[in-house]
């Protein structure tokens, strides 16, 4: 009963802005160019949703069609983008955040590197990315997967090191191996903070996959975007900035659903 | 890692019989010292002892007595800085499931349930699954665990917790146990059951066991033999062999006795452990 009035306090005030938005563009207060009432917004996302053509089932599934709409599709290319970035980036970082914790060694040689090429944002690797890889999908790749590259590869360090000494020594009285204590100790004791790092590694790569569409690609929720502009289509802006908006949200909440699953035996997750 | 072991664990140097060989624990001129120079804190001092088979040996004392350090350089954890510890004829010199051993804190890995802990040492031995699987069983049940195999750690209570790294260890059924404090984060009675089931098992399944204590009543309940230790250096203070028949009865006169005898006895060193400590040396 309080979970649904709570719920119907916060929706209010977005219902209010959407009114009050609604009625001052309909009013002529601003053009349809700077902003668009949210009515005209909400049909052309619908129309960039739905398919363009009627289902034709002798040319493709109900499947494909159904995602056929432009919308959908960019949908579907950023997050693939997404996906193969962020795979790179921690396929990269994991070892070597990995290695970096266990041996004090190659910290130290490394670390100093690490921590002269970590506060460099993704994005001005852009102009670099564009000479290196050319334009299409490697540069945006690239891009991406340096997004996740340095938040996974920081924590999986922080993880690795802050493992308590007892779960070692436990191990070791148990006859462990250094191979066994690395994959059955160190690794799952580690998985917390590899885990937030890879959390925040994916939500840098959807901010940076949109910048790399914008400078790179043909298609994607980010190129979208800007190809609106191109043609002063406002309404079809915000809508593409719904739709990133949702998809982030998704990402985000499928990670920690992902998280929750994955870390159930940890304390911190009491409730 | 050390191919040393195997040859020695097949040719006992006493060709008696080599259970006994096994699970004999002898300590000659044990010294470690922490640090070095001025900073150097000389932990054990010519500690020489022998644990045969099959006996309840309390080590008994205030903070840094060097308890513990006797017992990790037992576990392996931590090398003398002299002289030598050997498991029947073996010469110590890593941690292995010979020994196990139950930590103060438990130690158990949270990420894996109860039945996955217990079966942590038997899955490194190369244990078959079916094989693992029935001895999981009867230990948990031993221990009564058997309810709780899915749980998680952090699911348990501090006594339960306890009873999974007994019975990880035990799943392993080493000829020797190695006990640092187990039961000093318990209730009154939680501790009390524990220690009764620590006998029955111990009774059972005649393991040696060594277990680290501060508390001279739980030392006079479990042990058939306290070794009483000094305040820094730490050396053998009293060598005590407990009588008194079990179950023990702690409101009889002969415990009541040995206890006034212990106490007067720690209490010496514990003096010396408060001297240090308001002077500033007591560095734990």
């Amino acid at each position: 009963m309080t979970a649904r009035l709570s719920a119907l306090r916060g929706a209010f005030l977005p219902i209010g802005l959407l009114i009050v938005w609604e009625l001052a563009s309909r009013a002529g207060l601003f053009s349809a160019v700077v902003l668009p009432p949210p009515s005209a917004v909400a049909v052309r996302w619908f129309n960039s949703l739905v398919p363009a053509l009627p289902h034709d089932p002798a040319s493709q599934s109900y499947l494909s069609w159904l995602f056929s709409g432009e919308m959908p599709h960019d949908a579907v290319a950023s997050l693939g983008r997404v996906l193969a970035g962020f795979a790179i980036g921690v396929g990269l970082a994991l070892p070597v955040g990995l290695l970096m914790g266990t041996s004090d060694r190659l910290y130290g040689l490394v670390n100093p590197l690490l921590q002269i090429l970590r506060p460099i944002p993704p994005i001005a690797y852009i102009p670099l990315a564009i000479v290196w890889f050319g334009l299409g999908n490697p540069p945006a790749l690239f891009l991406i997967a340096l997004g996740t590259f340095f938040p996974v590869l920081v924590n999986t360090i922080a993880g690795v090191r802050q493992v308590d000494s007892i779960y070692i020594r436990a191990a070791r009285n148990l006859g462990a191996n250094p191979w066994t204590l690395f994959r059955r100790v160190i690794l799952p004791a580690a998985s917390p903070f590899v885990l937030a790092g890879m959390r925040i590694g994916i939500g840098t790569a959807f901010i940076v996959v949109i910048v790399a569409e914008m400078i790179a690609v043909s298609d994607g929720l980010g190129y979208r975007i800007l190809e609106a502009r191109e043609y002063m289509w406002s309404d079809k802006i915000i809508g593409g900035m719904l739709t990133i908006g949702v998809l982030g949200l998704l990402i985000d909440s499928a990670m920690s659903r992902l998280n929750d699953h994955l870390l159930r035996w940890h304390r911190g997750l009491e409730r | 890692m050390t191919s040393s072991l195997a040859p020695a664990r097949t040719a006992p140097a006493t060709p008696s019989a080599r259970p006994s060989s096994d699970a004999e624990i002898t300590v000659t001129n044990a010294r470690k010292v922490f640090g070095s120079g001025d900073r150097a804190v000389v932990a054990l001092e010519d500690v020489t002892a022998t644990i045969p088979e099959g006996q309840f040996v309390c080590l008994l004392g205030p903070s840094g007595c060097g308890k513990s350090t006797l017992l990790n350089a037992i576990a392996g954890f931590s090398p003398l800085s002299e002289g030598q510890i050997r498991i029947g004829a073996r010469p110590v010199t890593e941690p292995g499931p010979d020994r196990g051993m139950v930590f103060q804190e438990y130690a158990l890995f949270p990420w894996m349930t109860v039945e996955q802990n217990i079966r942590f040492g038997l899955d490194i031995k190369g244990v078959r699954r079916a094989e693992a699987e029935a001895t999981v069983a009867r230990i948990a049940a031993t221990l009564g665990l058997s309810d709780f195999r899915s749980r998680f750690p952090k699911d348990l209570s501090g006594g339960m917790r306890q009873r999974v790294a007994i019975a990880r260890i035990l799943a392993l059924d080493p000829p020797v146990m190695l006990m640092d404090e187990p039961f000093g984060a318990l209730d009154a009675l939680t501790r009390r059951t524990l220690q009764d089931e620590l006998l029955r098992i111990w009774a059972e399944y005649r393991k040696t066991i060594v277990f680290v204590t501060h508390s001279i009543e739980e030392a006079i309940y479990l042990a058939d033999r306290i070794l009483v230790m000094t305040y820094r250096p730490g050396r053998l203070k009293r060598d005590i062999t407990v009588t008194l028949p079990r179950p023990r009865d702690s409101a009889s006169a002969e415990f009541n006795a040995l206890k006034r005898e212990l106490g007067g006895l720690v209490m010496e060193e514990q003096q010396r452990y408060t001297q240090a400590e308001m002077s500033g040396t007591a560095v734990d």
